[in-house]
């Protein structure tokens, strides 16, 4: 549906004020007047307006100071301003502040029609732009989804099965399995597909950053809010919110994120303005929801509310018979973007890939493959070129849990499984070896 | 008379020919009858002699005043210059779903922008801006069909682009005139 054009007429003079008011009214405009620049000011903090119209000799503030005003609120506004004693001077000023364009009062009909329609103009070209941006940066590395293991299908099964829909969808998976990218599979294989996708990595944010990161704010909500800002909820209107890492968000959050789901409406950061967005959620975590829910940091009722489906992204270890068509894909990007030859790698280096545990998974591989490239002979990537095991403290290990599980992994595929050789290397006994093997459900890769 | 009648309020001189055209135009757009009256006020009052034109916010409060109960709308015929304040001319206005309206036969001849006269399309454009106004009156906001007499027009050259009818919506939203008529 086509958003109505708001327009705040400003001006002392009452019969100007109901003129312009049935004017634009009866050209189908939604129209609100103001006396002078306070009182419109003060409008403008409650209620936002597409074009501005404003006399510039008013008592108290005058036109060009209410501009000033307006444009550190807002810099997007259209402002135009009117004049009975036009000089070139006066209109030179207001253009150079930010004003739109200046009109010399009283109007010839035509020339406001054409004001106000290349306003309109404007408005819609500045709008769709912004949606065409994000709806490329939302279709960008979806072909980036590679892989032919009947695991990887499996989740793509459960993309084309949950995409259509309108169901809130988690995404779980270790650090660097791609759960974005199967975020971005579900949007743009859906019906708001033509509408943003917009990402929130909520474990990067404070807790007040993230507020106003999602809600938005009001210009002066807090210390640097210079401007109105919008929210990443209200961004994401008619499309798809991608929620990265949500188990890291405070229980303050939990509560404000269920209310907004639940209602699909919210205010901004020191805003009184009930807004409502219609909007998909899509989250992902690379910890275990449902044991946070038991010891009662994350709330059970938002649990299920994100939880409708849950679609679980397997680690790379799990998944080695991608590991070929992952790397000759990332050699391809990656030649390809340092303007070299294309490479090809030694078998003995795609042996040693596929016995490595990737406790980093994709994106490690990624970064071990450019490695190799920038490193190597510019002809085959050789053993030496990976830097396999050497650099494994400097991977996404989050806990010693998991620094300990790949390690073990590690020195299991070593000495092929072989029970015996791995415990005394690994100098504890066999049935410490077999705990832990039991403790991280280790298996021995085919 | 019947009480669903619009009237058309006449001031100064018109030519007969052209307010039987109008009154028939008006009538068979809203369905209703029409009445013709001719208003006796001292124009003279209502003329800028700095802009030399005529005030078209007070003529209408002027015809807001001559409206009666008997009649569902009034427009005020003028053959002068109008304006109001903001604007440097008006073709007419109306009070947006109330009960007055007024338009003007002065901008809407050839001859005031060059051109040899033409009596028949000068009153073709009279006729379409009445309905115009009168559309305004039953709450109708400008339309976006290039030929709906609803569609909003600057200079004289936009309303020969639209008829004198309304386009299907507009017309859709005038239906309860014709209930009413029944």
């Amino acid at each position: 549906m086509e958003k109505k054009i708001s327009i705040l007429v400003v001006d002392d003079e009452e019969s100007v004020r109901d003129s312009l008011n049935i004017w634009f009214t009866e050209d189908g405009y939604r129209v609100r007047c103001a006396e002078n620049a306070t009182k419109a000011l003060s409008l403008l903090e409650s209620d936002s307006f597409d074009i501005i119209l404003a006399d510039i000799k008013m008592p108290g503030m005058d036109g060009l100071e209410m501009l000033r005003r307006v444009k550190s609120m807002n810099k997007d506004a259209i402002f135009i301003v009117m004049t009975a004693f036009a000089t070139v001077d006066t209109a030179v000023k207001a253009l150079k502040d930010g004003a739109f364009d200046y009109i010399t009062k009283p109007f010839d009909p035509d020339d406001l029609s054409h004001l106000i329609r290349n306003a309109t103009k404007q408005i819609t070209l500045v709008h769709e732009n912004d949606t065409l941006k994000r709806r490329v940066d939302s279709l960008d590395n979806v072909e980036d989804l590679i892989g032919k293991s009947e695991s990887i299908k499996k989740v793509l099964r459960e993309v084309e099965s949950v995409a259509p829909t309108n169901s809130s969808v988690i995404i779980t998976g270790e650090s660097g399995t791609g759960k974005e990218l199967i975020a971005r599979a579900i949007h743009t294989n859906s019906l708001r597909k033509f509408y943003p996708l917009v990402s929130v990595h909520c474990g990067a944010l404070t807790e007040s950053l993230l507020e106003s990161e999602l809600f938005g704010h009001e210009k002066g909500a807090f210390t640097g809010a210079l401007y109105n800002r919008k929210g990443r909820f209200e961004m994401a209107d008619s499309g798809t919110i991608f929620l990265d890492e949500i188990a890291t968000i405070s229980q303050k959050m939990q509560i404000e994120l269920l209310r907004v789901l639940e209602t699909k409406s919210f205010m901004r950061v020191g805003g009184n303005k009930e807004i409502t967005s219609d909007f998909r959620v899509i989250c992902a975590t690379n910890k275990d929801l449902k044991s946070l829910v038991e010891n009662g940091t994350f709330r059970e009722d938002l649990y299920y509310r994100l939880n409708v489906m849950n679609i679980h992204v397997p680690p790379l270890r799990e998944r080695l018979d991608d590991i070929p068509l992952l790397v000759e894909y990332f050699i391809k990007k990656y030649c390809t973007s340092m303007n070299k030859p294309l490479v090809t790698m030694e078998a003995a280096a795609m042996k040693r890939l596929l016995e490595y545990p990737f406790p980093g998974n994709i994106r490690e591989l990624e970064n071990m493959i450019e490695r190799a490239i920038v490193v190597g002979n510019g002809k085959k990537i050789k053993v030496s070129d990976l830097p396999l095991g050497k650099d494994i403290i400097e991977t996404n290990l989050e806990s010693l849990d998991d620094f300990e599980r790949v390690f073990i992994l590690q020195i299991l595929n070593k000495y092929s499984w072989n029970i015996s050789r791995s415990a005394s290397a690994l100098k504890v006994d066999r049935v410490t070896l077999y705990n832990k093997i039991k403790k991280y459900g280790l298996k021995p890769v085919k | 008379m019947s009480a669903q009648h619009i009237t058309l309020l006449t001031f100064g001189f018109f030519d007969k020919n052209l307010l039987k055209e109008v009154a028939e135009a008006v009538a068979l757009g809203f369905r209703c009858e029409v009445v013709c009256k001719e208003a006796r006020i001292d124009l003279g009052e209502y003329f800028n002699a700095g802009r030399r034109q005529y005030n078209g916010d007070r003529l209408l409060s002027v015809v807001g005043t001559l409206h009666l109960p008997d009649s569902m709308k009034t427009i005020g015929l003028f053959s002068v210059d109008l304006y109001i304040p903001i604007l440097t001319y008006i073709f007419g206005q109306a009070h947006l779903g109330g009960e007055a309206g007024v338009a003007s036969m002065f901008r809407l001849g050839n001859e005031l922008y060059g051109l040899a006269p033409e009596l028949l399309l000068q009153n073709e454009r009279f006729i379409k801006e009445v309905i115009h106004e009168l559309g305004h009156t039953f709450g109708l906001l400008h339309c976006y069909d290039v030929s709906c007499v609803m569609r909003s027009s600057a200079y004289v050259e936009d309303i020969d682009q639209k008829e004198k009818y309304f386009c299907a919506n507009c017309y859709a939203a005038l239906g309860f005139i014709g209930a009413v008529a029944k």
